[in-house]
C-alpha cells in the first residue's frame, strides 16, 4: 500500500471504500500544496481535478465584475471540493482560493473517469459519495439563503 | 452519570412573583445595529440575582410593558446583571432607548437552565445561531470557570455577516483559547474576512467531539435548531443528549396564564430549555 492510499482511507470521503477501489483511486492521485492566496483553479478551466482538503481553507468564489470575488462558501479539512470533473463539459464554475495555506490530495479526473468506466463499482461508489456531497450542499446553500438568523422564524 | 440528568435545583425569583424590583442601568453597550446588552445593578445597595445559565427575567419598561430577556451574563459574578435584546417591537424599541441612570424593572429569575451536570466528564459541544449566543453565554462562562469537569468544549456560532456577531470581544478571547475550539461562519462575508462562510450547520461535521460522548447545547432561531439537530443526529449525539433553548410569547413566567404553553408544556417554567427528544414532536408542528 503506497502512502497516498494510507492518507486517503483516512479521509472521511473514502470511509468504507474497498481496498481494491482504494488502490484504483490512490493511483490517479497526488498530493499538492498551495500557500494562502493562491489559487487552486479559476471559472471557466478545464476542470480535471478533484481535491480531498487535508488541512487549511478554501474559498469558493464568484468573480463580479468591477467589485471584489463574492465568496460563496469556504470548505476546510475533511471537505471535497470540485465535481465539475464528473460531468461534461468538465469546466469549474467557481473560482477556488486557499485563505490559509492548503494541504490536498488532487485527484486526476480524466484518470479516474477512465477507471470508473472500466470498474463499474467503483463507479458507482463513487458518484453516490459525490452525491451525497452534492445534496448535502445544496441543503446547507437553501439555508445560507433562508437568512436563518436575522429574523425571528 | 446519566445522561438524561436535569440540572439540579434552579435559583428562583428574588421577587414576589408578578411584582418586577427596580433595577439601574448602569452601561449600555451596543452590540450591532438592533441589538444591544444593558448592565444592571439593584436599586438599594447589593442584592445579586442568582441565577443558573439558560434562565431569563421578565424585564419591564416602566409605562410600556415587559419582556423575556435570558440573562446574558457571567454567573459565577455577581454583578451587573446583564441582558442583550434585539430591538423587534414596542417593548424592546423603548428599552433600546434606555441610559445609563435609567431604571427597569426585573422580577426572576425564571425557567429552566441549560443541564450542565449532564455534561460533566464529556465533550461538549455548543451551536448558536445570531442572538442565541445571548443565553448561552453564561453557559460558556460556567464551563470555562469549571473547565477540568468537560472533555473537548467546541462553540460553534453562525450570524449573517460578520456584522452580526455579538459579544466581539469574547469571541476573540474564545477563539484564541486553546482549550475553547470556537468556530465562527457567516452567510456573507465582507472584504477582509478570512473566517468560513457557510451556514452554521456545516461546522457540526467538522467540530471535535466523540458523538458516543457529548452532549449538545442548542440556541438560536428555531429552523437553523431543527437543522443543527438534524446534523448532530447525523454525526451520532441521539436526541436525549441534545438540548435547546425555545422561545414562546409569554405574560406570567410562573405557569398561570397559559400564554406559552407548549404541547402539555408550558416554556415559562418547564423550559425555555428542553431536551429534545421531548420537543422534538412538537417543533415539526407549524401554528400551535
Ligand atoms: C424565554 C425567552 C427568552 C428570550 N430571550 C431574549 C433575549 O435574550 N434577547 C432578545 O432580544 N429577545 C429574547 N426573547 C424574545 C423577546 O421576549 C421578544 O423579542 C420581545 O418579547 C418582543 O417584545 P416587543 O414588545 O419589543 O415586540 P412586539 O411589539 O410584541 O412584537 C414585534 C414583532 O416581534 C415579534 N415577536 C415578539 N416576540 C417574539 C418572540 N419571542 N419570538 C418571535 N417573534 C417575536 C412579533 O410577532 C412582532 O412581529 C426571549 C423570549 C423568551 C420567551
Ligand atoms: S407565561 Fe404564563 S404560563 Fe407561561
Amino acid at each position: 500500500m503506497n502512502d497516498i492510499q494510507q492518507l486517503i482511507r483516512k479521509h472521511r470521503f473514502f470511509a468504507g471504500l474497498q481496498e481494491s477501489d482504494l488502490e484504483l483511486a490512490a493511483g490517479c492521485a497526488a498530493n499538492v500544496h498551495f500557500p494562502a492566496g493562491q489559487h487552486l483553479f479559476h471559472e471557466g478551466e478545464s476542470a480535471d481535478h478533484f481535491y480531498l482538503l487535508r488541512s487549511g481553507r478554501v474559498a469558493l468564489e464568484m468573480a463580479v465584475p468591477g467589485r471584489q470575488p463574492v465568496v460563496i462558501e469556504t470548505l476546510q479539512a475533511g471537505d471535497v471540493i470540485g465535481w465539475s470533473w464528473l460531468f461534461p463539459p468538465y469546466l469549474w464554475q467557481m473560482d477556488a482560493r486557499a485563505l490559509l495555506a492548503v494541504r490536498a490530495t488532487a485527484f486526476d479526473g480524466k484518470c479516474l473517469r477512465e477507471k470508473c468506466a472500466s470498474n463499474h463499482d467503483l463507479g458507482y461508489e463513487l458518484a453516490m459519495r459525490f452525491a451525497a456531497i452534492l445534496t448535502h450542499r445544496l441543503q446547507a446553500t437553501r439555508l445560507q439563503l433562508l437568512d436563518v438568523y436575522g429574523s425571528h422564524h | 452519570m446519566d445522561p438524561t440528568i436535569e440540572s439540579p435545583a434552579r435559583p428562583q425569583p428574588a421577587t414576589e412573583p408578578m411584582l418586577p424590583d427596580p433595577w439601574r442601568v448602569e452601561r449600555v453597550h451596543a452590540e450591532t445595529a438592533d441589538t444591544f446588552s444593558l448592565e444592571l445593578t439593584p436599586v438599594g445597595g447589593p442584592r445579586p440575582l442568582a441565577f443558573s445559565p439558560g434562565q431569563f427575567n421578565m424585564l419591564y419598561v416602566f409605562g410600556v410593558g415587559e419582556v423575556p430577556i435570558s440573562i446574558s451574563g457571567n454567573p459565577e459574578i455577581e454583578s451587573p446583571l446583564v441582558h442583550t435584546t434585539r430591538i423587534v417591537g414596542t417593548v424592546t424599541r423603548a428599552m433600546g432607548k434606555l441610559k445609563a441612570g435609567d431604571l427597569l424593572g426585573v422580577r426572576g429569575p425564571y425557567g429552566s437552565g441549560w443541564p450542565v451536570d449532564a455534561a460533566k466528564g464529556r465533550d461538549v459541544v455548543i451551536v448558536a445561531g445570531g442572538l442565541g449566543l445571548a443565553p448561552l453565554r453564561p453557559l460558556i462562562h460556567h464551563l470555562l470557570a469549571h473547565r477540568a469537569d468537560y472533555r473537548e468544549i467546541a462553540l460553534l456560532y453562525g450570524t449573517r455577516t460578520p456584522q452580526d456577531r455579538i459579544f466581539r470581544a469574547d469571541l476573540r478571547r474564545w477563539t484564541a483559547r486553546r482549550d475553547l475550539q470556537a468556530q465562527v461562519t457567516v452567510d456573507r462575508a465582507v472584504s477582509g474576512w478570512t473566517g468560513h462562510v457557510g451556514v452554521v450547520t456545516k461546522l457540526v461535521a467538522h467540530a471535535p467531539f466523540d458523538p458516543s460522548n457529548t452532549v449538545a447545547f442548542v440556541c438560536g432561531p428555531e429552523v437553523m435548531m431543527r437543522f443543527t439537530l438534524q446534523e448532530l443526529q447525523r454525526r451520532g449525539v441521539p436526541p436525549e443528549r441534545s438540548h435547546l433553548s425555545l422561545e414562546r410569547n409569554m405574560k406570567c413566567a410562573i405557569g398561570f396564564c397559559g400564554h406559552c404553553q407548549y404541547g402539555s408544556m408550558f416554556v415559562c417554567k418547564d423550559g425555555p430549555v428542553f431536551r429534545y427528544d421531548r420537543v422534538r414532536s412538537l417543533m415539526k408542528v407549524r401554528e400551535l
